[in-house]
């Protein structure tokens, strides 16, 4: 049987080396999020509030969970978090649920889509990319309304609402042959043209911070995951060593 | 049981209005089980426990989920948030629908290798196609449910699968959806059809299977039938009851499969994306199509002869074909010895083709279709229904070992 199963896994082996095709995107970089800087998550809410939750919507998160999570009281976040009115036009009670005050009807003649939710979007996007994309926005002038495109998510309908912070930047290209043998101008780095209220990696830094935080939103309870886990997983082992010795008291007899 | 009828006390109370002790003794501490069985006959114990898993978790689930078109997706979020331990119930649900498939084929597997299908087991087999075939109809209508676009866009695939069949097709993809489009009316008839009617059906074929098995005894990894050798009481010489020796050692099993279960639910739920598939954390759009569409990895191999094909009819019959083979195994494999052990080499080679093909297959169904990679699909089709042609071929006259008396 062992000697079979060799066999086996040794014509599976070929198998396991395609990779799947994607296009270019840039920037391509890779960030670790630590779950124990509850400050960089604390920095990345104070962002997503002022610059994000006025047209995207966190609407399966409540303000004051994100409170208690990340350890702000619910007074702070009322003065420092909350910054929308609820149906009656009075400001948004700390435990609703983070929606926006725009309709979808309103965002969709505004944007021609209605914005995400961003609730999970680090989860559906993955964290690589929406710090990418958040930091690939390029001048485009052809891009009537916007003025600006994307290198991680090209024609998006989003305008750079953080040029304030970062300034913008015009993309430097190179000619690459694809794989049909065309040619083809890709991306591969970016020039300031006009400077923000922040260096490059200030801006790096806020927009690490930010995607802490969006990372933290699409999975409140990861830590607690992580904790009941090792929990159980170690009583799982105890219980295994009394099982078997279990298991072998009874079959002692077994010949 | 004669015996019992004159009990004392409370069980004998029992006994003479319900055969308690009578179903105790038949199916636990006098169901003589081969003392030989070995790491694959841990897969059958198993399987009942994620049956278990699921339906617990699936009643506390339903607690608080709301199959509507527009409340599902957040109704989801609100279990994974705000309902305490509710990730937990969750996660404990989504692993085990990917759990129960890796443990029924493992048990599947099982059966093929020691050759449980064949007579006197035709029955539990057939019992066990249908628990399977159940399984894939339960498992294709729950993923629809949290209504993310993979739920939403996987089902229309699936159920425009059905469209290819002559002059019906149409009318019938209506009849499944209720509706022109999958919609609020799919949802619903999903949630019903998961939450009652497929369990029940589930749990009765289980039941069967069971009790078929019961009846004629359990196979095990030397292919004998332990029945032939019975001491002067007629209990089998290399038997043991059930209860307490299986028992202990599956408490074993089961502590060894929770260890590995634990570590998908609490460290790695998504599983890389085919536990819980990442564009599945985007609410259904029925407007917007994502980029790749792929099954849950439990239906990769049979998406992938489907597009192995290109015409869609024969495409759709080959991948039912796919799953209907595997009902006439008792009747495919005409050899008279059954376990693995004693016989052909050729045997073992098609096995090895079986396997690879199926895990190819798998691999395949999960990625975009390239030019390349249909090809390989289309090797890995033919090597998938070759074995089955391949085992009728060489079974009739196979060169086996000789089959001890005893269990080894």
């Amino acid at each position: 049987m062992k000697k079979l199963l060799i066999i086996v896994a040794g014509l599976l082996l070929p198998s396991i080396g395609w990779s799947a095709g994607g296009g270019h995107t840039y920037p391509d970089d890779k960030i670790q999020i630590d779950w124990d800087d509850k400050a960089a998550m604390q920095r990345g809410a104070r962002t997503f509030v002022n610059y994000c939750l006025s047209c995207h919507a966190a609407s399966y998160s409540r303000f004051n969970r994100v409170g208690r999570d990340l350890g702000i009281s619910d007074e702070m976040v009322r003065d420092n978090l909350i910054f929308t009115t609820d149906v009656n036009g009075d400001k948004t009670k700390v435990g609703a649920l983070m929606k926006t005050t725009m309709t979808p009807a309103y965002a969709e003649q505004a944007f021609g889509i209605v914005p995400p939710d961003l609730s999970l979007i680090a989860r559906s996007r993955g964290i690589n990319w929406v710090y990418n994309y958040l930091r690939g926005f390029y001048v485009d002038e052809s891009r009537v309304g916007l003025g600006v495109n994307n290198g991680v998510f090209a024609n998006v309908g989003m305008p750079h609402v953080l040029a304030e912070l970062q300034g913008l930047q015009r993309p430097l290209y190179k000619t690459m042959i694809d794989d049909d043998g065309n040619e083809q101008e890709i991306i591969v780095g970016f020039e300031l043209l006009r400077a923000g209220s922040m260096s490059k990696s200030e801006y790096d830094g806020t927009i690490h911070d930010l995607v802490a935080f969006l990372d933290y939103l699409a999975e409140p309870y990861k830590q607690t995951r992580k904790n009941v886990g090792t929990g159980v997983i170690i009583f799982l082992f105890v219980f295994l060593i009394l099982a078997y010795l279990l298991k072998k008291e009874y079959w002692k007899d077994v010949h | 049981m004669s015996e019992n009828q004159t009990g004392k006390g409370l069980l004998g109370w029992i006994d003479a209005r319900f055969p308690l002790t009578k179903m105790y003794e038949e199916h636990l501490s006098k169901y003589y089980a081969p003392k030989n069985f070995n790491f694959w006959y841990f897969f059958g114990s198993l399987a009942l426990l994620v049956l278990v898993i699921q339906i617990v978790t699936g009643i506390f689930l339903t607690m608080h989920y709301k199959p509507d078109g527009d409340m599902a997706f957040a109704s989801v979020e609100y279990i994974m948030r705000d309902v305490d331990w509710g990730w937990l119930i969750r996660y404990l649900h989504s692993t085990g629908a990917s759990a129960f498939f890796i443990v029924v084929y493992l048990h599947m597997f099982r059966a093929l290798i020691y050759g449980s299908y064949q007579k006197p087991r035709e029955l539990i087999w057939l019992f066990g196609m249908f628990i399977f075939l159940a399984l894939m109809a339960e498992a294709f209508m729950g993923y629809l449910l949290p209504w993310g676009q993979m739920s939403y866009w996987g089902a229309q695939v699936i159920i425009s699968l059905f469209g290819a069949i002559p002059w019906v097709g149409d009318e019938l993809t209506l009849w499944i959806r209720g509706d022109f489009v999958i919609s609020d009316a799919t949802l619903n008839r999903f949630f019903a059809l998961h939450v009652v009617a497929v369990p029940l059906v589930l749990l009765m074929l289980v039941v069967m299977h069971i009790l078929a098995l019961h009846e004629v005894g359990s196979n095990n990894p030397d292919g004998v039938e332990i029945k032939k050798n019975k001491d002067e009481n007629g209990i089998p010489l290399d038997g043991i009851p059930f209860h307490p020796y299986y028992t202990v050692k599956d408490i074993v099993g089961t502590v060894v499969f929770l260890i590995f279960f634990s570590v998908v639910v609490f460290f790695m739920p998504e599983m890389g994306g085919y536990f819980l598939e990442h564009a599945n954390f985007v609410p259904a759009n029925q407007f917007k199509t994502p980029e790749h569409i792929a099954p849950v990895w439990y239906f990769t191999p049979f998406y992938a002869i489907l597009r192995a094909i290109p015409d869609k009819l024969t495409g759709v019959i080959a991948m039912f074909a796919a799953i209907a083979v595997l009902f006439f195994m008792p009747w495919i494999d005409r050899g008279k010895v059954k376990s693995v052990r004693y016989r052909s080499g050729a045997f073992k080679l098609l096995l090895v083709v079986l396997v690879v093909s199926f895990i190819g297959l798998g691999y395949l169904g999960a990625l975009p279709a390239t030019e390349t990679r249909t090809m390989f699909a289309r090797l890995f089709s033919i090597g998938y229904f070759g074995f089955f042609v391949g085992l009728w071929w060489i079974s009739k006259n196979e060169t086996t070992k000789t089959v001890p008396e005893r269990v080894q």
